[in-house]
Formats: C-alpha cells, structure tokens, sequence
C-alpha cells in the first residue's frame, strides 16, 4: 500500500494536469463551448471544418511545414559536419562545442531581440554588410518573401548545436576499430569512409535527431511572437503561433482547441515514429 | 578446401629498424628492432601497455612511428598508406561492418581496390562501364574464400547474426580474400570462450600452413604464442625483450622478467648469493649451479615448477618445506610449499600418481638438477656458464643493421 | 578519425570552426556591443564593435531601474525554484514506487506516464488556462508553478536509474529501519544524483526559458519571469532605445550562459538527456 501513497501524488496531479487537459482539449474542439460560458453542445466537426476552410489557418499549417523543412535538413547537415570537424581533431574540442551550443542554452525570447537589432533594416549589421559586400538589402522581417525563411535561419542557429552534441555522442560511440578497418581494406577518400563506417553507424542517431529537431521545429514560438506576430500578414504565421493567438488574444476556444488536436495529431505521429525507428534501427541485428 | 588458396601468394619478410613512439610524454615503444621471415609466423608476446599493438598498428600503417623504418619485401613503407603496404589485419572485435552482409564486408577490400571511384557509387556506379564485369569477379572471388573457411552458407547474413566464431572466420576472410603479402592479428581470439578459442588457434595454424605468408600475431595469451609460434618476440615495457622459438623462451629465457611471464605456474625465482664459482646460497641451502660468476655475486635462481623431484632427505640443492596446498590437475599435482625465509609458496608439479604419498602438513624434501637452475644477475640478465656441459644457445635474433 | 590530421587539414578545421563559431555568436557580440553603445553611436550606419564613447554603464543603469528587471530576474528564481522542488519531490516517490516495488496497476501507471512524456505542453495550455481560472490563480505565481509540479520526464528518468541501483540496497534499507520515503530521500536520489542534476538542469533551463506559459498566465509586470519581461519592456520602449534594451537582453541570458560555461559536461548532459540514452 506504500506504493500508491509514494505514487499518489504524481499520478493525481498526472491525471490533473495532462490526461483531463488532454481530454477536455478534444471535448471542447468538439462543441460550441465558450471561455466563460455555463453551457455547450456538441457540433461535431464544425470546428474543424473551420479551422480548414481558413485561409489563415492554412497558411500558417502550410508556413509551419515549410518552416521544418528548412530548419531539419539545415540543422542536421550543419550540427554533422560541425560535429564531424569537431571530432577529427584533438584540441580546442570543448571550446567548439562550448560555442555552437550557446544559442541553444540562451533565452530565445531575449535572443530574439538580439536578432531583432542585427536585422534591423538599417542600423542593422546584416543589411550594413551585404550592402557593403554589394548584396541586397531587406527589410528582412517585414517582407513576407523573407521573413519565414530568416526565422528559420533563426531556428536553425538556436538548434545547431543540440544536433552537434547529439551527433558528437553518436560519433564517439563509433569504434576506432571500424575506421581502422576501413583504412586497411582500402577506404583512403573521406568519402569513402563516411559511406563505408560514419553514416551507416550513425544511422540511428540521425533517424533521432530528424525527429527531435523536427518536433523542436513544429513548436517554434517565441521568435514569430517576438519578431513578426506572424506577419506580414500571414507570411510567418506558425501552428503553434496560431493557436495562441486565436485561443488566447481572440478567444476563439473551439478553434484554438481544434488547432491544439491539429498540432498534437502531428507531434505524437511524429513521436511514435520516432519510437518505430529507433526499435528498429538501434542494433543492426 | 584448397579452392580460393591456390594464387600466387607474394614474397615478404619484413624489417622494423629502430622503432620508436611516444604518446605525448609516455614512451610506448623505445627503440624496436626486429626482422621477420618471409612465411614466418612471429608472435608478439608482452601484457597489455607493452606497445605489441602500437608496433603492429605502425607495421599496418594505422599509427606514424617517430622514428626508425619499416620495410616490408622490398620496399620501405614508411608513409605509405595501409590500403599501399600489401597487408590485411584482424582485428580483436573483428571490426565488421554491422550494416553490410558477410558478402559485402568481405567483398569491400576488393572494391576499394579495383573499381574506381565513380564505380563505386551507390545507384549510378552499376552503370558505369566496366563496373559489373569486376563486380562479379569480386563476387565470385568471395564466394570462393568463403567456402574455403565453411562460411559460404553465411553471404547473406549480417555480422549480428552470426555467433563469435562465425565472425572471428569473416574477419579472416575478409583479411584473406585479397591474397595480401602479410596478415597482421591483434588478439584476434580474445573475445572467444575457451574452447572456442583452442578451435580457433588450430584453424589459424592451419590456414598459416596452407598460406604460408608472413604472420605477424599479437597476444598477451602465452598459450596461443607457445602453440602457434615460429618464434615469439617477448615485449615488456616498449621494448623487445628476446625473440627466440617458443621452446627456447620457456625453457631457455634470456631475462628474468621472460622466465616470469612464460610458463604457468609461474616460475620460482630465489634470492641467492654466490658462495664459491659454481655454488650459491639461497635460504640457507647451498645450491650448485652452472654459473662462473665470482663469490659475493647476488643472483635470482629461477626452477620451473617441473625441475623438481621428490628425494629422501635434506642436502645440497634440496629444498624442504611444509605442505600447504595440492591441487590436482589430472596429470599432475601442483604441491605448494612453506619455506622458512620466503613470504609467498614455493611452486612444485609431480607426477600424479604422488598423491597417496602427500599430506597437508607433511615436510617434503625437493631436489633439483643444477643444470635446470635458470641463473639471473641483478640486473635480471640471464647468466650463462661459458666452459659447463649446457652449450649457451644463440637465440636468433637477427638484429636488423642497415 | 582522429589524430590523422595533417598540418595543412588542421588549420582547414580550425579555420572553418572559427568562422562557424563567429558567425554562431554574433548576435551575442551584437547584442553585447549595441549594449555598451550611447544612441547617437547605434544609428550610425557603419559597424564597430566597440564604442566610442562608453556608455555601457547608463544603459545597463538604465535596464535595470526603468523596467522592473531584478523583479523580473527574481520571479524567475523564484519561479523556477519552486518547480524543481515540487517537481523533485513528487516525482522521485513515484518513480521509486515504479522502479523497486511491485503492486498491482504499475504497469498501467508507468504506461500513463509514457503516454504524458508524448504530449506537448502546449497543447494542454487552454484547459490548464480554464484550470486556474478555475481555481482562481490566474495572474498568480501558482499560475506559473503548479501546471508545471508533475514532470512525466522526470518520473521516467529517476525511474530508469533507479532501477540500475540494485535491490539488495532497498532491502539493506529496510532492515536498518529506514521507511519508505526514507529510503527514496536517503538511498535512492543521492545515488541517482548526476540524474537528478541533469532533470534540475533540464528543468531550470526550459522554464527559465519558456515564453508561452507566462505569456497566457500572468498580465501583471510584478509576476513576470525574464523572457515575458524582456519582450514587455522591449514594447514599452517602443524598440527604439536599443542600448538599455541590449542591455536588458544580456543581464536576461547572463545566468544560463555563464552556469553553462561553467558546468558545460552537465549542461550538455541535462539538456540532451534522454536523448542519447
């Protein structure tokens, strides 16, 4: 009986805070209730169809994919080949990876208004040099070609370095033998030896780090909120950007909470996955 | 059997001038010199840290020695890359590829060699002119090789599958299967259960024979080193101690330290001070031992635990003690003996059939030969008699001199 | 893959790491340079790192006295303290329950714990919302603690190591009389502390650091953590007085950032925990 006194607790507040919240997520995406409101009704799915018969709604799902599809294979290639420079030599390794992790430990919502100010778009360092390199300039985040692309770049420096560490783990578990034998048998090219012994090895790793930075990347929000508001217009709306607003500044509760089963369907598919593969692929049996 | 052995196999015996390697301040290898025959089967022999694997890793080209050459057949090899040296090595894990079928690891140092770059692209390489005819000789070559080491059935396995012994033979095989001037094993059994690894010792011995390349093999096992040896090379601390036949390392050592490393139980080494030219005191006993060394000399007399014989009494070259442990081994008994003036038990085998005749307490009067009393200097050089009747051999060390 | 480097690949690696390094911090050196600036010098159109006329120690009086920054730097410790503590002292008895005891309904117990490990905070933030609303916190500190007291990671990660720590140590526990919650508090967590140092880091670091929480739960400036304090006093000053809001900025990151540089092997390890495992 000790057990469910030492367990009580956390299953409680366990039950409070994730699983009732969970539910009620899906109950109120399914009815006409209103923040404040005494009664509701069930309406199926006209929350929904709501949600995906807006323009805005679509543009930000859309914006939000997009937005993954820049940061995942940007971090990846990037935090492998940092971390693969890192590893192929001996000394300042700490140093390095001290450096490229920063971002990732740094307040993002203060970071934000760092990056605000380097992109401003005329005190701003990044404008200053590409007009002095001859390049063009931009009002980087109230453009709407650019301003989802540039929060990406953003996403990609602030997760750079969780790849790099992730991968520098990966890397060390990589026995020296391998690459010995690899050598032995012929594979003198870099190339060679990243095919015959560093990818495959580091199969696994990579599968994980797709999925983690993938997951990271659909929670983006604090730089759309700091930076662009999702705009212009809806040039950088993101999901999770979309689901504060609407729930929280308009108060529109079943559309957010639809938006909320949206964005849930997608990490949790993402996550089981993620589980799938990594049963799969750990050993090579 | 003989399928896939019947290539011409290239001469070379290699030569190590002066070796020397340090990792950062820690001298690993001070100053190795060393020629092995081509054919031979050379053991390095020494306990872990003694640099037997860093000599190998430099033979293979793997680690840059800082000083002194290697020279493998004719050429130096300094500088050459492994994939030039001519060589093929086994490694301790084996070192297969987990992701690639036996076929693919063992067809791999193959298709380093003969297909080009571009042809060995993933996709677009089997489309490349010439690809497919070389890719299926490798294939075929494999597949030869395999069946040679009866792993033909295991092609399409990957190495999680497989058990120790299969993988022990794809690394073999994959070592094998380019027909190099040199095999180079480090501790290639040791991941083995015991009477894997006595299997495994005989199957390496064999394919020696039947390849008659040049072996070189490192161990900390002196089992395998005496079994399988032309001659073994004895490494201690970075250096080469003696090299010599295995039989001669045993019975005939050059050092102190060899004498204690070879042979199990260990040897019995006494502190003894010459009394006269060819006598020697040791715990109060006079010994007569073959040895010229001048009164007042402090020695090591080292005796193998099998130089003993039971006799009657005390006397000259007799040693006598109490009981303290038996321990049966079949075929023979270890005896361990308490004698007065030494901290830690003297080590005598009988034969078997002694037991009824020795109790647990009982004094036993053991006796040994001068001529099987292994002399040591203080410095543990080995001291040889010049005029008496054991001829001093003149272990083979072929010192390499440019 | 190590070691085999030749002069010439050397240098190559350390020169691409340096610009890979500078280009990874220049939003840090910007931020620290415009925070040293006077205004004059910050909308001049060329760049240089450092000032010409100092003017470092104005800005930084400036973000701390004219927004409510050690107010807001407070709440968070405070904040942040607090979870950890809750969170520690909930989660490592359940997840001693679920790690040495059997009883039945663990499995089912361990399976939820999972199955909140899967879901997203911020997919539960409007019922968490309706939660205190309901309790009547909002607009409280125990609007930013309490969704936050239970942590599904934490139980699974004190669980995965409690279990390595083997069971003769419960069982000496008990004969030396100790209870149950004596044997969590005195056996289990010091031996499992490097987890329970990474859990702390992990969970210091994404509260310290989370903006949409207090975002949806505090208004007034007297309960704001850090990064809502931050973006609150950057629209006060309309954004146009870039050397206090710098400044404001650097003072914000400065305690991850240096805790960081000091105890990186458990930064890196907190932070990826779980991760590699």
């Amino acid at each position: 009986m000790a057990a469910y006194a030492l367990a009580g607790p956390a299953v409680l507040l366990l039950f409070l805070l994730f699983f009732v919240p969970v539910i009620a997520v899906f109950v109120i995406a399914l009815t006409d209730w209103q923040f404040g409101a005494h009664t509701f009704a069930f309406v199926g799915i006209a929350n929904f169809r709501e949600v995906f018969g807006d323009d805005g709604f679509r543009a930000s799902l859309l914006n939000t994919v997009i937005y993954v599809l820049i940061v995942v294979p940007g971090t990846v290639i990037l935090g492998l080949a940092i971390a693969m420079l890192i590893e192929s030599g001996r000394s300042l390794r700490a140093f390095y990876r001290a450096i490229h992790f920063l971002p990732f430990m740094a307040t993002l919502a203060a970071m934000a208004i760092a990056w605000e100010a380097l992109l401003h778009p005329t005190i701003g360092l990044v404008n200053q040099t590409f007009s002095a390199l001859g390049l063009p300039t931009a009002n980087w985040l109230r453009d709407e070609v650019t301003a989802l692309p540039v929060l990406a770049i953003i996403g990609i420096w602030q997760n750079l370095g969780f790849a790099m560490v992730l991968f520098l783990a990966g890397l060390k578990s990589i026995p020296r033998d391998l690459y010995d034998a690899a050598e032995i048998d012929g594979a003198d090219l870099w190339l060679d030896r990243f095919r015959t012994v560093t990818l495959p090895m580091l199969g696994p790793v990579l599968m994980f780090v797709v999925i983690v930075v993938a997951l990271r990347a659909f929670e983006a929000f604090d730089t759309v909120k700091v930076l662009t508001k999702g705009g212009p217009g809806h040039a950088s709306d993101v999901l999770l950007y979309t689901l504060y607003r609407e729930s929280f500044e308009y108060l529109r509760t079943g559309y957010g909470a639809a938006v909320a089963v949206v964005f849930l369907v997608i990490v949790v598919a993402l996550t089981l996955i993620q589980a799938r593969v990594m049963d799969k692929r750990v050993h090579y049996q | 059997m003989r399928a896939g052995l019947d290539r011409k196999w290239p001469m070379s015996d290699i030569h190590l001038h002066h070796i020397t390697k340090s990792f950062g301040p820690t001298p690993v290898l001070r100053g190795i010199s060393l020629a092995i025959d081509h054919g031979e089967f050379l053991t390095l022999l020494g306990p872990s840290g003694c640099g037997k694997s860093t000599l190998l890793r430099i033979l293979a080209g793997l680690e840059v020695q800082d000083s002194g050459s290697v020279r493998i057949g004719e050429g130096l090899v300094d500088g050459l890359r492994p994939k030039l040296r001519d060589i093929a090595m086994v490694f301790q894990s084996y070192a297969l590829y987990p992701h690639m079928t036996v076929a693919a690891n063992m067809a791999l140092p193959l298709r380093m060699r003969r297909l080009k770059f571009w042809q060995r692209l993933p996709i677009l390489g089997r489309l490349m002119p010439g690809a497919r005819q070389v890719s299926v000789e490798i294939d075929a070559e494999v597949a030869r090789t395999a069946k040679a080491l009866g792993i033909g059935h295991l092609l399409s396995r990957k190495p999680g599958q497989l058990s120790g012994g299969q993988r022990q033979r794809v690394a073999v095989g994959r070592a094998m299967v380019r027909h190099p001037a040199v095999f180079l094993m480090d501790e290639p059994l040791s991941n083995l259960d015991a009477k894997l690894r006595v299997q495994m010792r005989a199957e390496i011995k064999d394919l020696h024979r039947r390849l008659g390349v040049t072996f070189v093999y490192v161990t900390h096992d002196q089992a395998e080193a005496m079994t399988l040896s032309d001659r073994v090379a004895v490494m201690l601390d970075g250096e080469l101690i003696q090299v010599a036949p295995p039989q001669d390392i045993y019975a005939d050592p050059d050092d102190r330290r060899v004498a204690e490393f070879v042979g199990s139980p260990k040897i019995n080494l006494l502190d003894a001070i010459v009394r006269e030219r060819g006598l020697a005191d040791a715990l109060g006993i006079s010994f007569k031992i073959l040895s010229d060394a001048p009164p007042g000399t402090a020695l090591a007399l080292g005796i193998r635990s099998e130089a003993f014989h039971l006799s009657e009494g005390a006397g000259v070259n007799t040693l006598t003690g109490a009981v303290r442990l038996i321990e049966h081994m079949g075929s023979d008994l270890f005896v361990h003996l308490d004698l007065a003036g030494l901290d830690h038990p003297l080590i005598a085998r009988l034969a078997a059939e002694r037991a009824s005749q020795i109790a647990l307490g009982q004094t036993l009067h053991l006796s040994v030969n001068p001529d099987r009393i292994l002399v040591f200097g203080q410095d543990g050089k080995r001291l040889r008699s010049s005029g008496s009747a054991e001829t001093p051999k003149v272990t083979p060390i072929r010192q390499f001199a440019l | 893959m190590s070691a085999r480097l030749s002069p010439q690949a050397a240098i190559l690696r350390h020169a691409v790491l340096l610009i890979t390094a500078a280009l990874i911090l220049t939003p840090f050196v910007w931020m620290i340079s415009l925070s040293m600036k006077p205004p004059g010098e910050i909308f001049r159109e060329h760049f240089a790192f450092l000032p010409q006329q100092w003017y470092a120690v104005q800005n930084y009086r400036k973000a701390l006295t004219s927004a409510p920054l050690p107010r807001y730097m407070g709440n968070g410790v405070l904040v942040c303290a607090a979870i950890l503590t809750l969170q520690i002292l909930i989660c490592a008895p359940c997840a001693y329950a679920l790690a040495k005891l059997r009883f039945p309904g663990r499995d089912l117990i361990f399976g939820l714990v999972l199955i909140g490990l899967l879901l997203p905070h911020q997919v539960l933030s409007l019922p968490l919302f309706v939660l205190c609303y309901e309790l009547g916190i909002l607009n409280t500190y125990a609007a930013l603690i309490f969704p936050f007291v239970v942590s599904p990671f934490g139980i699974f990660l004190f669980r995965q190591v409690f279990k390595t720590i083997p069971d003769d140590v419960v069982h000496a526990g008990r004969l030396d009389g100790l209870s149950e919650l004596g044997i969590v508090w005195k056996l289990m967590v010091p031996m499992a502390l490097p987890a329970v140092i990474a859990f702390s880091i992990f969970s210091v670091v994404g509260r310290w650091n989370d903006l949409f929480w207090p975002l949806i739960a505090v208004r007034s400036e007297s309960l704001m953590p850090p990064p809502l304090g931050i973006i609150a006093f950057a629209n006060e000053e309309a954004g146009n007085d870039y050397g206090p809001l710098m400044a404001a900025a650097t003072i914000v990151i400065l305690p991850l950032v240096v805790a960081f540089l000091v105890a990186q092997k458990w930064f890196v390890e907190g932070m990826t925990g779980g991760a590699v495992k």
